[in-house]
Formats: C-alpha cells, sequence, structure tokens
C-alpha cells in the first residue's frame, strides 16, 4: 500500500483518473466526472477531499456516487477520503463534455441540448423544438412526458422510426 | 456587511421561520404528491408526479437541514420533518389539501385536475419566488433556490400543458379543471398577503414578501389560463393562515401517514 505521504506527492492527478473511470450508476455509459458531479479534488497529507454537486435535489443516486468513489479510492489504497457536497454553482448539463454526449446517443439517450435562455418552452412549441432520435437521427420526434425513467430524463418518440427514447433534459 | 443569521434574536427568529415555511411547502406537497405513486391515471403521469415528488422532497431536505442549522443544530431534518406536530408545520394551507379537493375524503377519491391545477398555481409562484431569492443575502438558501428553479421550472410546463388540454379538452375536462382552480384559487391569497415574518425577512434582504411576487405569478399564470378557455376566478379576500401553523383537518392524516414509520422507529434507517 502506497502511504499517504506518497499519495500527497503523486497529487490529485491519479485521484481524477480513477474517478473517471466511476460510472454514473444510472447511465453506465458516462461517468461522474463526464457529468460535472465532480467538481474538486485535493490531496495532501491528511488525505483525499472530493467535492461533489448533486444533479436533481433529490436525486437518488447521489448516495450511491458516494459509496462508489469512497470503494474505488479504498481500492486504490486511499484510506482518508472526506467527501463534501456543494450547491454552487448549480449543476447544469452545459458542463457534460462532447464525448460524453456522443456515448450518450450510442446508448440511445438523446444528449442535452446547449442551455439557451431560461425561456419556459410552452405547449405548442414542444413538437419543434424536440431533439433528434438517437437512433434514426430524424429530427422529427415529439414529446410523450416531460418527466421519464429518472429525474434527469424526458420521454421522447421518433416520428418516422415510430421508437421511442429518453431525452437527457438540459437544466 | 451583517451576517443576517447573527442579526438580533428577532431576526434571527424570523430567518429560521422564513426557511422553515420554505422547507415545509416542499415537504407537504412532495408528500401529497406522492400519494399518486402507483394510482396514476396513465403510466406517464404517475411517473411524472413521482420525479416532481422527489425533487420537491429533495429541496425539503436541502432546506430543512439549513433550517436545523439556523436552529444551532438541536434537530436535524428529519427530526423536523418526522418529530413535529401539525401546529409546528409553517406550510400554506392549499398544499395540505387532500389530492381530491377541498370537500372531499381526501386521498381515498383523488381528482387529477385538482392535483394539476394545485401544481400549476404553485410552481408559477415557486418560479416567482426562487428568481428572486436566488439574490438572498443567505449564500445556502441562494443556492438552493438557483437550484429549485431549475427545477420548478420544469414542474411548471408540465402543469400548464395539462391545464390547456384540459381547458381546452372535453366537456368533461373542462368542467372538472375549472371547479379545481375555482376551490384552489381563495387558498393562493395566503401566498401574497402581509405577514411580519416575511416582512423582516425581506428586511434583512434574506427573503422577499409574497406580495412582490403577486404581478410575477400572475404573469406566468394569466397567459395559460387564456389559452386553455379557462376562466380567471374571481378573486375574494379568504385568507388561510397554514403558514402561521393554523392548518386545515386534513394536516394531521397527511402527518399520521407520512410519520408512523419515523415515531414507530425512531431513527431507523436502511
Amino acid at each position: 500500500m502506497v502511504t499517504a505521504a506518497g499519495h500527497a506527492t503523486a497529487g490529485a492527478g491519479p485521484v481524477w483518473q480513477i474517478l473517471r473511470s466511476i460510472p454514473d450508476p444510472e447511465i453506465p455509459v458516462i461517468s461522474i466526472c463526464d457529468l460535472g458531479i465532480v467538481r474538486e479534488v485535493s490531496v495532501d497529507d491528511a488525505g483525499v477531499r472530493i467535492v461533489i454537486t448533486p444533479t436533481y435535489s433529490g436525486c437518488p443516486a447521489m448516495y450511491a456516487i458516494e459509496e462508489d468513489i469512497r470503494n474505488r479510492l479504498a481500492e486504490a489504497g486511499y484510506a482518508e477520503v472526506a467527501i463534501s457536497t456543494t450547491l454552487t454553482p448549480a449543476w447544469t448539463t452545459d458542463w457534460m463534455n462532447e464525448a460524453a454526449k456522443e456515448r450518450l446517443r450510442e446508448y440511445g439517450i438523446a444528449p442535452p441540448a446547449r442551455r439557451s435562455a431560461p425561456a419556459i418552452v410552452r405547449f405548442a412549441a414542444h413538437r419543434h423544438a424536440g431533439p433528434a432520435c438517437p437512433l434514426c437521427a430524424s429530427q422529427n420526434t415529439e414529446l410523450l412526458s416531460q418527466f421519464a425513467s429518472t429525474a434527469c430524463k424526458a420521454l421522447y418518440r421518433c416520428v418516422e422510426c415510430r421508437e421511442p427514447f429518453d431525452y437527457f433534459k438540459p437544466i | 456587511m451583517t451576517n443576517p443569521v447573527q442579526a438580533g434574536a428577532a431576526g434571527s427568529g424570523a430567518h429560521l421561520e422564513y426557511v422553515l415555511r420554505l422547507g415545509d411547502n416542499a415537504l407537504i406537497l412532495g408528500q401529497r404528491l406522492a400519494e399518486w405513486c402507483g394510482h396514476g391515471p396513465i403510466l406517464e403521469e404517475d411517473i411524472a408526479l413521482a420525479n416532481i415528488a422527489l425533487d420537491l422532497i429533495g429541496q425539503a431536505r436541502l432546506l430543512l437541514a439549513h433550517a436545523a442549522k439556523l436552529e444551532g443544530g438541536i434537530r436535524d431534518e428529519d427530526s423536523l420533518a418526522y418529530l413535529r406536530d401539525a401546529r409546528e408545520f409553517r406550510n400554506f394551507t392549499m398544499l395540505e389539501l387532500p389530492s381530491g379537493g377541498v370537500s372531499s375524503a381526501g386521498a381515498m377519491n383523488p381528482d387529477y385536475a385538482i392535483t394539476i391545477a394545485r401544481n400549476f398555481l404553485f410552481s408559477a409562484y415557486q418560479c416567482a419566488l426562487w428568481t428572486r431569492l436566488a439574490d438572498s443575502t443567505d449564500a445556502q438558501l441562494a443556492a438552493i433556490a438557483a437550484k429549485s428553479l431549475k427545477e420548478a421550472r420544469y414542474h411548471f410546463t408540465h402543469a400548464a400543458d395539462w391545464i390547456v388540454r384540459f381547458g381546452d379538452g372535453t366537456e368533461e375536462s373542462h368542467r372538472r379543471a375549472q371547479q379545481a382552480l375555482d376551490a384552489l384559487w381563495p387558498y393562493a391569497n395566503e401566498w401574497f398577503a402581509e405577514d411580519r415574518i416575511e416582512a423582516a425577512a425581506s428586511m434583512q434582504g434574506i427573503g422577499v414578501t409574497g406580495a412582490s411576487l403577486r404581478d410575477a405569478w400572475l404573469a406566468a399564470v394569466a397567459p395559460v389560463l387564456a389559452g386553455s378557455t379557462l376562466a380567471r376566478p374571481r378573486d375574494s379576500s379568504f385568507v388561510s393562515t397554514g403558514r402561521a401553523g393554523l392548518h386545515s383537518e386534513h394536516l394531521e392524516y397527511l402527518l399520521a401517514e407520512m410519520q408512523s414509520l419515523h415515531r414507530a422507529h425512531p431513527g431507523a434507517v436502511w
């Protein structure tokens, strides 16, 4: 096992590398770092300090994510790990990188559009504001429900290929 | 800059009370919406309400944990949620009304029009409120507000869509949506009525007065009503008193269900 002092010398880099390999518990094709959940990492003689931020206020995956972080770092020999939560700045899907968005699309989930002005999308506008179908790439999609299998997704249907699909909501 | 938390005993009392109200509002409506879990009219709506309830209960947890800290750490968010009696709850009366409406037996006979109309009116209020509280001098409250605003916008879109469908739908859906709006509208008066706690919180820059939110609320609500063919209910002078702890008879039943597990097994975790 590496000593705490050894970890401190190596710095935050190796910790980030471990964190980047931890998948989101609900959507395993993207990591908790892709999602922007991990905000800060620092390592010194006292141990590792990690700051995370919740996606949605009531996201039940946050506990699982904390557990995963502790377990994976323990496996790598990090004994002292302190995880704290911050709410500022509020989490946004704009933090998701392009590579992660592409993996989401391949997985069958339409990735979030970049957040524009916080205007409320009204009823009649839904049909025109929808995401492209992740399966056939058609733009002709319709909203079925603003809320879907998890808090972060909406349910859409492709009018062309008729397949329903999840859309990662921009927030 | 004066720390609002230390701005005197009376001031910090209003601060705590103000945050407690916000937490109780989210908690009680979250519990009412959770009652639909497994009983939604269609699967998509069952899931939608469960998601909205989850957002609200998450917000309630953040707010009540913050209230517990302001109180001095005597209690935590769980004791605030599960070990207070009805008289100590500070939520608006509208939010505790049964999903079946004001005069029904409650959860036994739920009415989706009541649930949607309430979500519509309240999420519009929350959008206006969180927008303003994002600039609160209480940094933690401002952080919760900025986060909750994003969620409230989706709640409003969901409810507003259904208001349009109900109003501009069938004769039956129009009739029931109008009935629900007419029944709930007077309960919104409490949100905008003058109040000592709000005035004190607003003076300190922690909170805002309900009266100052009314224009923004109406600006969100009125165009949806117009597009739905539903009539805006007539204003009245009725003011409910939930935020002062004087509730309708319905809150105790809700608490009995929500708190029974924790009271039977204090501190239970899983």
